[in-house]
């Protein structure tokens, strides 16, 4: 999710390509056919990154292999381009996959499921489907009109912002598969419980009074069937927007942790951000939720603080809060949510994440 | 004819609104564009997702940003 510019919110330009049967057919044969050959290509050239780097920054600059100064130009002349080719990839894979996951579609599907396993699926749809911070409010109304259970809707709305795609494949390439999969795993753990507690709340008297009438109210849909190129120009229109807007993050996260991996020592943070200050955990949420970044900003700081002795449990509380809650988006929710569902929505997820601080930091 | 653009005002209901208006210079046809920002509104018609374009009262799409040949389809 992009996060609310002052100005109304920064969703990125969303679909043009929409319209099926605009482009030249192109069957699924064909399609997939390109599709390998796309990715072998795309594959070879990500395994030289690594050897490059190396006759770059040794061989062809002539630096110190054990120097500062020459680990981290390898780092950086090899990271910044494999993130930036990770990045190109699952943004394509996942535009592309939009294609078939609409909020319609979504919400027909929610509507027919019972609660646990509706907050399972709500929490893993909330990552593919297309959805931005300023479509909060009326996908929530659609949700609520659709008959979806509130328990359900919130694990939507809570795994949809703190599991970021992009989020994702960053610690991935900054930090490893480790942090990666954990991210993963307890986003879509908070987003699942956090639902199902608000569910086992009953609090339906707490949207507002305007909403509930919406339950009469009939939606429109109009079903599009793109094409398989329509699908393809999705994906490509989603690279163009997304690593268009958010390279320059990545370039500036990578020169960062390029210093970091060279210079910095291991101990700076250590002592405020470290496993033994129990009250970081608390402070880094609380600092947290009025701060609001995408996702392609925080990661690199995440990696500096990493990179400088904070802990785990810490920084990923930290990176949870500032992505999952924030204030400009309560400030939407509160169109359709009473002021105490608010809180009870805050509580709970902040509780969800201050928990999994407590447990990394206990357990890594 | 009425055309109403419905969106809480992010960037890309601005982009659809422009299309609109780009759409209707180019068929020449008179027409009023509105623009509904209220959610209570916008929900009323039908739509739970954003942009939306409504041609006399008729929801034409939902949840995208349409293409200017596809509006002076739909208004001409």
């Amino acid at each position: 999710m992009e996060p609310i510019q002052p100005s109304g919110c920064g969703c990125t330009k969303p679909d043009n390509g929409h319209a099926a049967g605009t482009t030249q057919n192109m069957s699924p044969g064909k399609a997939a056919f390109f599709g390998l050959i796309g990715f072998a290509l795309w594959y070879v050239v990500y395994k030289q990154l690594e050897p490059f780097s190396h006759f770059f920054a040794y061989s062809l600059l002539g630096l110190e292999r054990e120097s500062h100064f020459g680990e981290a130009i390898q780092f950086f002349i090899y990271d910044t381009p494999k993130v930036m080719m990770l990045l190109t990839l699952v943004v394509f894979v996942i535009g592309m996959l939009r294609s078939f996951f609409t909020q319609e579609r979504t919400r027909k599907y929610l509507a027919g499921k019972r609660e646990t396993a509706g907050n399972v699926m709500a929490a893993l749809l909330g990552i593919v489907t297309p959805f931005c911070s300023c479509s909060a409010v009326p996908l929530f109304l659609g949700f609520v009109q659709a008959g979806v259970p509130l328990g359900v809707t919130f694990s939507f709305l809570i795994a949809a912002p703190m599991v970021n795609e992009i989020a994702l494949i960053l610690l991935y390439g900054l930090l490893g598969w480790k942090i990666a999969a954990l991210y993963l795993g307890t986003g879509l753990l908070i987003a699942i419980l956090a639902g199902w507690v608000i569910g086992r709340f009953k609090l339906e008297h707490w949207i507002e009074d305007w909403v509930q009438e919406l339950r009469a109210a009939e939606a429109v849909v109009i079903e599009e069937k793109p094409s398989w190129a329509d699908r393809i120009e999705r994906g490509r229109e989603a690279v163009r927007d997304i690593v268009g807007k958010v390279w320059i993050y990545v370039v500036a996260g990578i020169a960062v942790g390029a210093l970091i991996h060279g210079y910095v020592p291991e101990t700076l943070m250590a002592s405020i951000m470290g496993k033994d200050a129990w009250w970081s955990v608390p402070a880094a949420v609380v600092v947290g939720i009025p701060m609001y970044s995408n996702a392609a900003g925080i990661v690199p700081v995440v990696e500096a603080l990493l990179g400088k002795g904070a802990a785990l449990g810490t920084v990923l509380a930290f990176m949870m809060s500032v992505i999952a809650l924030s204030l400009p988006e309560m400030v939407i929710l509160r169109k359709v949510l009473k002021p105490k569902l608010i809180a009870v929505f805050i509580a709970v997820v902040g509780t969800g994440i201050l928990f999994t601080g407590f447990l990394f930091n206990m357990v890594i | 004819m009425e055309i109403k653009v419905c969106g809480p005002g992010c960037p890309s209901c601005e982009q659809a609104q422009k299309i609109v208006e780009a759409a209707v210079a180019a068929t020449g046809v008179k027409a009023t564009i509105t623009k509904v920002t209220d959610f209570q509104e916008i929900a009323k018609l039908g739509i739970f997702s954003t942009p939306a374009v409504v041609v006399d009262g008729g929801v034409k799409c939902v949840g995208r940003v349409p293409k200017q040949a596809e509006i002076e389809g739909w208004i001409r």
